[in-house]
Order: structure tokens, then sequence, then C-alpha cells
């Protein structure tokens, strides 16, 4: 199924971040996954090599997950494959049943294991959007016809809304609309005023969004994520929270009491949220119950 | 080795919008440059208060010494048009950082010796000028992933993922639209996309 179905539905849409392992090991993922978010989230973003670290393919883990009646979001980057080989995973993910992608540009190369490798960017995420959406149209982007009937896909998208130049993120934000762009998920929010605000922006575009929360799992990561991830800020009193108590933060219950509280206050803005658990995918049911979100019954 | 081209006559005149002051740089011989061609079309373009044919405009310094003595019709115009390779147009817009600064060429790349390159802005050579849909700010050379279509999400205070010691290039190019009254330019109908088959330049006939 399109998750674009769930949220035209009114369904406030859950969604959770899975990372292939270095290695094709996959028992850990999808135990996980059956256990801690088959009945919590709608579906389950499988990433793309993150933060060009090399891994095991997102495409091959979203047809096993989809294997285990799971529904997978195939992640795509620009960085390491060009026009043809992006337009031809596309349709591979059509040919395998996957029908939910999110088009990102991607992080650069050398931020990953192998700062040494070229980086492509042949697209970036607003002419993948287009890409897409010309092959659902029945051509490439290079204007030749697609045999067959063309596929369909719910196409998403990133965008930052606490970012230190939101403008400039809504300027872009409106370029993916424009090239068919049909949901967001956010980057991590620790700021609910600033994410608010966005959304009161981002209204016009009438497209749904998906508020992101990345679990703040001790002061050190906030701190990291704060000098070094763009679009991320942990405000000082929340880093003083995970000081105050720091047996709960270890234990971590203070993150998953942060994220409970800022799905609260950014909910009646957002139409679903996706959480960024980086490996704490078991602390999900807890932070959805806490915020008062009951399961969901599992859809395909 | 360099080739400019120039763009077509329909956009030329397309570009020059008001009282128009034209910039030619003969300066580097590692440049082929179609003297005769842009010396025809000049004659038939409308609104143009001076043409203005100089050297090395890819050196600020001399840029500003060379442009001196035309100071005033400079100041009364409303457009720039620049005819040079990629570089000498942002050396060009960078001086004059409120008027609109547009490209008549496209800079594409000749194998062989490359000549001296310039100080602060670089050409990548791409073989269709972005320049003037960005406010005169390479996206090719000033974004480290070349992005034709907006910031990445990676810009962190203004500073590019890639490098911190750089400027976001999307970034520069946003605040300068946005200076300019021109931010409309980034919504184009359809998402830009690069043509890496470029050189249809035709072999120069010198
Ligand atoms: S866009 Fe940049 S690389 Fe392309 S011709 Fe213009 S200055 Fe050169
Ligand atoms: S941060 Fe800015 S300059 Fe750096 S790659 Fe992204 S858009 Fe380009």
């Amino acid at each position: 199924m399109r998750i674009t179905e769930l949220f035209q539905r009114g369904e406030f849409v859950l969604t959770a971040e899975v990372g292939p392992p270095k290695g094709v090991e996959l028992d850990h993922l999808i135990k996980d996954a059956h256990e801690y978010l088959k009945t919590r989230v709608h579906a389950l973003n499988v990433t793309d090599n993150q933060s060009s670290v090399m891994r095991t393919g997102s495409l091959a883990t979203c047809k096993v997950l989809k294997d285990e009646g799971l529904l997978p979001i195939f992640q795509i980057t620009c960085r390491d494959r060009n026009r043809i080989a992006l337009q031809s995973d596309v349709l591979s993910a059509a040919l395998l049943g996957i029908e939910n992608l999110l088009l990102l540009t991607g992080d650069y190369t050398t931020l990953g294991d192998h700062p040494q490798a070229k980086p492509v960017f042949d697209l970036d995420s607003v002419s993948l959007i287009h890409a897409v959406k010309r092959l659902e149209e029945g051509f490439d982007i290079a204007g030749n016809a697609v045999d067959g009937a063309p596929p369909k896909f719910a196409k998403g998208a990133v965008v930052s809304p606490c970012s230190d130049s939101v403008d400039v993120q809504l300027a872009k934000m409106e370029a993916k609309v424009k090239a068919g762009c049909e949901y967001f998920q956010t980057q991590g929010v620790y700021e609910p005023e600033k994410f608010i605000k966005f959304m009161e922006q981002a209204k016009q575009f009438g497209v749904p969004v998906q508020l992101g929360l990345i679990i703040p799992k001790n002061v050190g990561m906030c701190r990291y994520m704060n000098a070094n991830v763009a679009g991320v800020h942990v405000p000082d009193e929340m880093i003083k929270e995970l000081q105050a108590d720091k047996e709960k933060t270890k234990a971590g219950d203070t993150g998953v009491e942060i994220c409970a509280r800022l799905i609260k206050e950014c909910k009646d803005y957002a139409q679903g949220v996706h959480i960024m658990s980086l490996g704490w995918e078991n602390r999900i049911p807890e932070i959805l119950d806490m915020a008062g979100i009951a399961p969901i019954t599992p859809v395909v | 080795m360099l080739i400019t081209q120039l763009k077509s006559k329909e956009t030329i005149e397309a570009l020059a919008q008001g009282k128009t002051v034209i910039i030619n740089c003969h300066g580097c011989k590692e440049v082929y440059f179609a003297e005769h061609e842009a010396d025809e079309l000049q004659k038939d373009l409308s609104g143009v208060t001076q043409i203005i044919t100089t050297d090395y405009i890819c050196n600020p310094d001399n840029l500003k010494l060379q442009l001196q003595k035309h100071t005033d019709v400079i100041n009364a115009a409303d457009t720039i048009l620049v005819f040079s390779c990629g570089v000498g147009v942002q050396t060009v817009a960078a001086q004059f950082e409120s008027k609109k600064v547009y490209s008549c060429c496209d800079t594409y790349p000749l194998p062989g010796f490359q000549g001296v390159t310039p100080l602060n802005v670089d050409c990548g050579q791409c073989g269709e000028c972005y320049l003037n849909g960005t406010g005169g700010i390479c996206p090719i050379t000033a974004c480290s992933k070349s992005l034709l279509n907006g910031q990445c999400g990676g810009a962190k205070e203004g500073m590019c993922e890639v490098d911190k010691e750089m400027e976001c290039g999307w970034e520069r190019i946003y605040r300068k639209l946005e200076k300019l009254n021109k931010l409309d330019n980034m919504k184009y109908e359809a998402p830009k996309v690069r043509n890496y088959h470029n050189p249809n330049a035709e072999e120069p006939t010198i």
C-alpha cells in the first residue's frame, strides 16, 4: 500500500527508521521490527547507506521486510548512482512491489567510511522526484517511453523545520512539491515552537508533513548534533533535563519522555510522526504509549 | 583552454532590459571568444548605453580599475551584460552586488592547458551557464555537490556540510536573489538537470 492513501484517509501516519547492517544478517532487524514496530507504526523507512557508510542495500532490505508482512519505504539518495541507475532502481522497486519512496540528495561521501569514493550527485532530491514522476507518466527523464503500465508510488522527501535558514528550506520544499512530492518527513525536531511556526508557513503547500524525532540518548549525542548535524538543535534546557537524573537518562527514560512530550506538543500541527531511533527500536512502543498514540492495525 | 560560445540571440535580447551596459572581456589567450559574432549581435540590441571592451575582468582589482572611467554610466544602468567566460561574469556580479548581471555566453572546456586560473571564483565550464538564474554565483563550483535545484539539507549556520570553512553556495545564491528581489528565479517549471554530454560547442574557426 502507498502511505499517501493513509494520509488521504486522514490517518495520523506513523513511521520509523531502520538501518540495514554492514553485512547480510538481517535476523536482528527483522526480529525487532516484528516485536516493537509491526503494530505501532504503519511503515518502516529503510535507509540508503546512511551517513555515507557502506551497508547492505535499501531495496533488498525493503523486499525482505515486505516478505515479512511489513510495509517498507525505500530511501534513495543521489550520492552513489547516476540518473540511469536511479531510474533503474525505481523501476526495480516497482517490480518488487515496493510502493513507497523517500527521495533524498544524500550526505556527501567524505562524511562516511569511504571518503575516497566518487560523489555522484548527477540528480538531486528535486530532479529525482521529477524523474519518478516522469516514470509514473510513462517516460524516463530523457523522454523515452517506458513499456507497459507505468508504476505508481508515494513520493516523499525531507525538510528541516528547525534549520537556521528556514526560508531557504521552505523554498526548496516548494520546489519539491512542484516536482511532485506528496508527503514530507522532517529532520529531528526538539523545538516545538519552531516546528509550529514552520507548519504555519508550510500549510500553503497542502502536502502532509510527519514530525521527525531523533531519540536523545545522552548529553554527548545532543552536543554532537548541535555542532555537526544540519537542521538539528537541542536547546539548553533539554540538555539540562538530560543531565539532571543521570541514571534515568542512562536507562533511556529521559529520552523517551522528551519524545513523548514533543509528540504531544506538535501533534495537532502534524499529519504524522517519523521516529529515528538509531538502534532504540525497543523504546518506540513506550514513546507512543506515553504520547497517547494507540497501536495500529498493520497495513501491507 | 576554454571556449565561450554566445547564447542565442533571443536569450540575450530577453536579458537586455532597461539601460544596459555591455562588458566584453578579450583578455585571456586561453579563451576562445566569438568576437565578431558578439559585435554583430550587440549592434542590434536596444537600450545599450555603453559597450566596454576590456581584458582580465576575472581579476577584481583589474576590473575595478578598468571600469573606473565608466562609473557614472554603470551606476545609471539597470542591467549589465557580460560577454566572457563564467569567471568574468561572476567577478562582475560580485562587484556590482545590487545590479542585474547576466552572462551572455556558455563556457565549455577544451582538453589541454587551461590557462591561468583566477582568484576568488571558479568556473567549472559546464557548457550551459546557470549564472543568470543564480544571481551571478556559480552553482557548479560554489556548491560542493554542484546542485542545481537549491540547497541540500546539509548547511549549518550558513556553512557547507562538506567543508565547514566554506559558505554554503546555495545559501549565498538564495540571499543574493533575495537582495535582487528575484527569488522567483528558484521556482523552475521543471527541475534543472545537467547535461554532461555538453560539448556541442563547435571547434573554433579562428
Ligand atoms: S554555471 Fe558556473 S560552471 Fe557553468 S559556465 Fe557558468 S560559471 Fe561556468
Ligand atoms: S551545504 Fe550548501 S554548498 Fe554544501 S553541498 Fe549542500 S547546498 Fe551545496
